[in-house]
């Protein structure tokens, strides 16, 4: 019986089954080659690279699995980056007030996303093109030019492994508890991914408002027949998208100790951040795919890059194999139209 | 009727000025198993849409328990207990079986979906409907139609129905889940539930149901006991005696050794379940009808013809070459000159939001182009042919086809695939929503084009239009040709009763 789950599980998530041995490949291979690899150092600078961009990927996620796409979620972690570059700073108690409200500013944009696209009626891509625009003209506002003051200590913390973090804040011995040993090497990005993924998107897809996410990208009709509370599932899916952005937001400004309203950033963060869904497993057709997947997709895409650096390839042709990858990724998808019986159901 | 768990008085509900339901007069006993029977379009489609808070009447009241009700929505419907199983499964295809079942209101534990307790649920709801076999994890995705049909039965019995609307609830069953259908609506009855059953299955509703309504024209006509009418009589009944439009005259039926070669052979054709073995063959000037009842294998069929499924066994002779065309685009090329007019004009035969001429070339422009250009002179005579061929009322042919009304709508489908000068053409319901006037213009057409020597092979769901138009007519069931019929043979009983495959002289 536990064979044949397994075997299943393996089945219905091929694409991210695939993506996790295509990154395990990747990143073992880079650190065979890597001259310090398997070192914690490497891995700190890895995981502080790739918090941001996986952060986005999971924003992105929620809008896909309802069959669409939100083309903010970049210029969102712009905003709130921006944001936290101003509030993230002074006493204990002011720094997690301040973290609180860039997460909170970043939930009530993707609220409005939300609202905007289920009551206004209005196609998620293009009503999240409008307010990306929007998002990155109020990130101009708050921070006109690049700086900010956020909390040295926090930034060094939140930026090594753990033993650095119990190091600054100074509990478990200073990061010298035998307890905290087995975990003392991680990088705290990692956990930080970690802990949102599991507090919050796995709750998520247990509930029924997640479900019913999933069931409107599967099949909305249905869906809709069998009484699932679509508009709420909407409306929920752009807030927690707006969140998970937030969280990218602000561990970006954490890590470079600044905001800035960065246009272009912001652009490719979005860009990225689609490509590491559909790397992830996640079908842009909707219905099927997880945030976790997107995770394993966003490192996928900073892995490759890491690349650039200990080999000696012309740094001219990341784009180039970026593409080539994403392209070779998706076309596995494309399968499925094979199998398809009446064309006409290829149209609809 | 005050005992009954639900009951409608004086439903109404209108399409665009059309009536579907008139004044409608419904109830449901608790322990019955009630059949409604009627005609495509007798309005039990929108009754059983009404009833399950898909649609909202335009007039009259519910009572539930004597108690005045409306159901805005599905849910609602569903919360107070009347539970509907569409013939569009409403099943989620990317989500399990298990999370299916219990869709809307799961098992939770702080507030999280408890998957052990949604698995052990389904597994006990489908060992309800003896499917065992079925896995609660697999994807919906993974099961065929039949399995999926009995999930959809699980995930209805689930909610605890009061009244239970069966449509078409077996038409993709196995014997053996068509059996054990039967056994569960009977135990249902005797914890005193009231099921609908809508089936095109005369023998499923004689052996199952114990009291039949027949609907026609959206009009509830008589509720009766069974056993208290012949098959005869209800046939009759949902025939009823209407005023039938004007068709032009037939031609004198040929002998079939003076037909010549057909133009369109078919022998043995199967697809998926759909089409299980149909022969058929249409020779120049002759409307070949295909009748039957929604939903038997007519629309595959003409899909198939027309290259628009993959994987179809048979074999098929079309204009003197063998097999079936590969698409569509091969369809209506010089060496097939195939057209069809698709089922749904909006989705598949018009693009709505285009002006009519783009609309009228879309098939023809390898006729109107100059190497790989359109040639501006040539596409407005085509446009202007055709518009005047079929009496397209229209203020400029830059308009977008949407503004037109659904009968010169139609009307721009069949020009559309008239430009290319078809030798055999497919007709899917082509009267289906139009006005009696256009109806009758498109009679006239379909004569003349046959009379030009043309083959058609015309699908309708309205029993009038084959006996009017046709010289022959062969009707489908279950993905099988039934029976044919000629000339004057054809009649609207012999019609209504091959589509229930029952025999009317023997019953």
């Amino acid at each position: 019986m536990h064979v044949a789950n397994g075997k299943r599980w393996l089945f219905q998530n091929l694409g991210f089954a695939s993506a996790l041995l295509l990154l395990l490949a990747l990143y073992l291979s880079y650190n065979m080659l890597h001259p310090r690899g398997f070192s914690s150092a490497v891995a700190v600078q890895n995981a502080n690279e790739t918090a941001a961009i996986a952060f986005v990927a999971m924003a992105q996620t929620l809008p896909v699995l309802l069959g669409g796409l939100d083309l903010s979620v970049g210029a969102v972690m712009t905003l709130t980056s921006c944001i936290a570059s101003h509030l993230v700073n002074g006493s204990p108690a002011e720094i997690l007030f301040g973290m609180a409200l860039t997460l909170l500013s970043g939930t009530a944009f993707g609220l409005m996303n939300g609202l905007i696209v289920v009551y206004g009626r209005i196609q998620p891509i293009i009503a999240t093109l409008a307010t990306g625009a929007i998002a990155i003209g109020l990130a101009l506002l708050v921070r006109p030019k690049p700086g900010g003051d956020v909390d040295g200590d926090l930034n060094w913390a939140l930026t090594n492994s753990v033993y650095d973090f119990a190091e600054t804040y100074g509990f478990a011995d200073g990061g010298n508890a035998w307890w905290l040993q087995p975990i003392a090497n991680i990088p705290v990005p990692v956990i930080l991914v970690a802990l949102v993924a599991i507090l919050v998107w796995v709750p998520f897809r247990r509930s029924v408002t997640g479900r019913t996410v999933y069931a409107i990208g599967s099949a909305e009709g249905p869906a809709f027949m069998s009484g699932l509370p679509i508009h709420r599932a909407k409306v929920a899916a752009f807030a927690i998208g707006g969140f998970f952005a937030a969280c990218g937001g602000l561990y970006l400004a954490i890590q470079t100790s600044s905001g800035n309203a960065d246009i272009q950033q912001a652009g490719a963060y979005t860009l990225n951040s689609i490509a590491a869904v559909v790397l992830g497993g996640t079908s842009l057709l909707g219905g099927v795919g997880s945030a976790i997947g997107s995770i394993v997709g966003a490192m996928i895409l900073r892995v490759i890059s890491f690349y650039f650096r200990i080999l000696d390839i012309d740094p001219l042709l990341q784009p180039l194999i970026e593409g080539i990858v994403l392209l070779v990724a998706v076309s596995f998808g494309a399968f499925r139209t094979l199998r398809v019986k009446n064309k006409l159901d290829l149209f609809r | 009727m005050s005992d009954a768990i639900v009951e409608y008085r004086g439903i109404s509900k209108f399409f665009a000025g059309i009536r579907a339901l008139e004044n409608v007069d419904f109830a449901c006993a608790p322990g019955s198993i009630h059949a409604i029977l009627g005609e495509n379009g007798a309005g039990k489609s929108t009754l059983i849409k009404i009833m399950s808070g898909v649609l909202q009447p335009d007039a009259g009241e519910i009572r539930l328990e004597g108690r005045p009700v409306t159901f805005p929505t599905p849910h609602a419907a569903n919360r107070a207990g009347i539970v509907c199983m569409f013939q569009e499964l409403s099943l989620i295809p990317d989500l399990s079986v298990a999370d299916n079942i219990s869709i809307s209101d799961p098992p939770r534990r702080f507030g999280l979906i408890d998957r052990r307790a949604q698995i052990a649920r389904a597994e006990e709801l489908l060992a309800r409907v003896r499917c065992e076999d079925v896995d609660p994890r697999a994807l919906v995705r993974e099961l065929s139609l039949s399995r999926r049909q009995m999930v959809e039965i699980a995930k209805a019995l689930g909610r605890g129905p009061k009244v239970l609307i069966l449509d078409e609830a077996t038409s993709a069953l196995t014997s053996r889940d068509v059996q054990t259908v039967y056994d569960l609506l009977k135990d249902l009855k005797a914890e005193g539930v009231a099921s609908l059953f809508i089936s095109h299955r005369m023998h499923e509703v004689d052996a199952l149901c114990d009291t039949l309504s027949v609907f026609r024209n959206g009009q509830h006509i008589e509720t009766f006991a069974k056993g208290e009418k012949t098959e005869r009589e209800i046939v009759k009944l949902m025939i009823g005696r209407d005023v039938e439009a004007q068709f032009p005259p037939r031609p004198p039926q040929r002998a079939p050794d003076r037909r010549g070669e057909p133009l369109l052979k078919v022998q043995d054709l199967r697809w998926e379940n759909k089409l299980n073995g149909i022969d058929l063959a249409v020779c120049r000037g002759e409307i070949v009808g295909l009748g039957g009842l929604d939903g038997q294998g007519q629309k595959e069929l003409l899909l198939a013809l027309f290259g628009a499924l993959r994987d179809v066994d048979g074999e098929v002779v079309v204009g003197g070459r063998k097999g079936l065309p590969s698409s569509p685009a091969s369809a209506k090329s010089a060496a097939t000159r195939m057209a069809l007019v698709p089922e749904d004009r909006k989705t598949e035969g018009l693009m709505l939001g285009m002006p009519i001429s783009d609309n009228l070339l879309a098939a023809s422009y390898a006729k109107i182009s100059r190497g790989p250009f359109i040639d501006p002179s040539l596409a407005r005579q085509a446009v202007d042919d055709g518009i005047r061929k079929l009496q397209i009322k229209i203020g400029s042919a830059d308009d977008p086809v949407m503004t037109l009304s659904g009968g010169n709508q139609q009307k721009v489908v069949i020009a559309k695939w008239l430009m290319i000068d078809p030798d055999i053409i497919l007709l899917n319901d082509p009267t289906r929503g139009i006005d009696v006037g256009t109806k009758q213009e498109i009679y006239r057409l379909m004569r003349e084009l046959a009379n030009e020597g043309k083959a058609i092979l015309f699908y309708s769901s309205d029993y009038a239009e084959l006996i009017g138009c046709c010289d022959r007519v062969s009707v489908l069931y279950g993905g099988r040709v039934v029976s044919e019929q000629e000339g004057d043979d054809i009649t609207e009983e012999s019609l209504v009763a091959a589509s229930l495959n029952i025999d009317v002289e023997a019953a």
